[in-house]
């Protein structure tokens, strides 16, 4: 058998830091359980909308005596934190705070997080945690390609990585040439960015004359928009890196809420600072471990800005079957789509994650690829473009035109409505160097 | 005996030709034959250029996806029967036309039909033993501009 760069790599010693990771599950219940009772009392004592919302069910910090009691809490949305914006919801005076992020706001004003001195730490040590569970440690050269400045992706993995004892090369993200020249010049061997960034890497490399599979790069560590295990094959196969799953956002911490373990069967949550549910995201009731919804976190361990069953709306499963890796962390199923991401057409819910893996069943298709919908006629018309690439081409009509039907129907299968699949030029599509745009809506409501 | 040619892919709409002829009008190459074929929507553009590894090399640059395939091109007398004969010759064998098209080489006058063979190297064989000879690439650029 081939060795491939990774088979190649000596076995990881146990990292200190990871020992959280491990704890007995009473123990965890009971610090959870512990730490529920100090964020609530906090939130309540310092967030108006919090202890507003608290009064509104006649419930103080005290009715919080188990675990189960979180779903009577309030819920907290997105929308909490920009109508509050933009420093309502913190819990600390500024005076405390060392460090103010914000997100990319889509529609009008940002989200704002903060954090203490302490939160950083927390932060940090969850990003710690979070290298050590795909087997890296001191030693390892760091391309972090998240971007720095407002966006969380950057300065969390940066102090994480740091504080592994990692070297780090704080490169950010975009300029993509050079990327690929410090990947092979500095000899990195792990890499953190957006998925669709990294399909973005490996596309550019012939032209910047670097062979990712002969580097020493062996890890990547890739986040911040949804994702498929289609995807993470084509990654390992074109690239033949271990390619990790990391979940994280802004409003809870950043990157680091859960990460993947060398068994890559799912992100493990880490339960001693983030706890997890699942709820029915229409009803707002909680789904039994195993059943698909949308994912609720509530943090338990930030000072500067409590987030009590904050939601998420990430679709996802949580499975409490053990790991192989031994860790006792839950582990959310990949998310693969966002609540907000789903569009209905002509009544039907549709993710875009349904029309990758469509178009990935076909043989050779790379997932660049956009989806147009419009309105004709007064009905709904969903196009799907999708680039050409040297592996498809074939240089006859009939051959374009085979490849055109066998989308369309790959397409039908999965999603359940026709789609006009339209061949364009390679690179014509807006590549993402941050969060991909997979969903064009020019329907006129 | 074979011909190199480019095969790009474009999207059918104002200016996708321009632009790839321009790109080799800049960079002095040579074009000795164009021909596309197209649908609604999309076309694909035949070329056969002079230096074609460096128009596919310079074409891939700027973000087109190119296909090298191996074109037979055979001089036809300017003559009822002359494609007939080509054919013929071709007839009892496993080859197939995939496509085709004529052009002129602008010194001699003389026609000329490019075909694309499902095998090439059967073809030319087949076509040689019924006295037919596919002109070389030499002998195509001999009679193109420089």
């Amino acid at each position: 058998m081939l060795m491939t760069k990774h088979d190649a790599r000596q076995n990881r010693s146990f990292h200190p830091v990871s020992a959280p990771d491990f704890l007995p599950l009473p123990q965890l219940r009971e610090l959870q359980l512990q730490r529920l009772k100090a964020i609530v009392q906090r939130a309540d004592e310092h967030v108006a909308l919090f202890r507003k919302r608290m009064k509104e069910r006649g419930m103080t910090p005290r009715d919080v005596q188990s675990l189960e009691d979180i779903a009577r809490l309030p819920f907290t949305e997105k929308s909490d934190l920009r109508d509050t914006y933009p420093f309502g919801l913190f819990a600390s005076p500024l005076k405390e705070i060392v460090r103010l992020h914000a997100s990319s706001g889509t529609t009008g004003k940002p989200i704002v997080v903060a954090y203490t001195q302490q939160d950083v730490q927390v932060w940090t040590n969850v990003m710690l945690r979070s290298f050590a569970a795909c087997g890296l440690h001191a030693g390892d050269i760091i391309q972090n390609a998240y971007g720095y400045g407002l966006f969380t992706g950057g300065l969390g993995a940066h102090y994480g990585a740091e504080a592994l004892g990692a070297t780090v090369i704080p490169i950010s993200g975009g300029n993509t040439q050079r990327q690929l020249m410090v990947m092979k010049d500095f000899g990195v061997t792990a890499i953190c960015c957006t998925p669709s960034y990294f399909l973005h890497l490996i596309d550019q490399a012939p032209e910047a004359g670097v062979n990712i599979k002969e580097l020493p790069l062996h890890t990547g560590v890739f986040g911040a928009e949804p994702w498929t295990e289609n995807m993470r094959r084509r990654i390992e196969e074109d690239s033949g890196i271990k390619a990790y799953d990391i979940y994280g956002l802004s409003e809870i911490i950043g990157p680091g809420v859960a990460m993947e373990c060398a068994c890559q069967a799912g992100p493990h949550v880490f339960e001693d600072y983030f706890y997890p549910e699942i709820i029915d995201s229409r009803t707002g009731a909680p789904c039994p471990d195993g059943q698909e919804g949308e994912l609720v976190l509530t943090t338990l361990g930030k000072e500067a800005m409590p987030m009590i069953r904050y939601r998420t709306r990430d679709i996802t499963a949580l499975t409490a079957e053990p790991c192989e890796c031994g860790r006792t962390l839950r582990r959310i199923r990949r998310i693969s789509r966002r609540a907000d991401d789903m569009f209905i057409i002509r009544g039907v819910n549709v993710y875009p994650s349904q029309i990758e893996t469509a178009l990935l069943n076909v043989e050779g298709a790379l997932p660049h690829y956009q989806i147009i919908l419009t309105r004709e006629k007064g009905l709904d018309v969903m196009e799907v473009q999708v680039e050409v690439t040297p592996e498809v081409f074939g240089d006859t009509v009939g051959a374009l035109e085979r490849l055109q039907e066998k989308l369309g129907k790959s397409i039908e299968t999965t999603v359940g409505l026709r789609a006009n699949v339209r061949l364009v030029q390679p690179r014509t599509l807006q590549r993402s160097e941050g969060k991909a745009k997979r969903v064009l809506d020019q329907r006129k409501m | 005996m074979k011909v190199k040619q480019l095969s790009l892919f474009l999207e059918n709409q104002p200016g996708a030709l321009s632009r790839p002829v321009a790109l080799l009008a800049k960079a002095k190459l040579n074009l000795l034959t164009l021909s596309i074929a197209d649908t609604r929507q999309f076309g694909i553009l035949r070329l056969i250029v002079s230096e074609w590894e460096k128009a596919k090399a310079l074409l891939e640059r700027e973000g087109f996806v190119v296909n090298v395939a191996e074109m037979v091109a055979i001089e036809v007398a300017d003559e009822p029967g002359g494609l007939a004969r080509v054919l013929e010759a071709l007839e009892q064998t496993p080859v197939n036309v995939q496509y085709m098209y004529g052009f002129t080489l602008r010194r001699e006058g003389k026609g000329l039909l490019a075909f694309r063979f499902n095998d090439p190297d059967a073809a030319i064989a087949a076509l040689r033993k019924k006295g037919v000879n596919p002109v070389s690439s030499v002998e195509l650029f001999k009679g193109a501009h420089p």
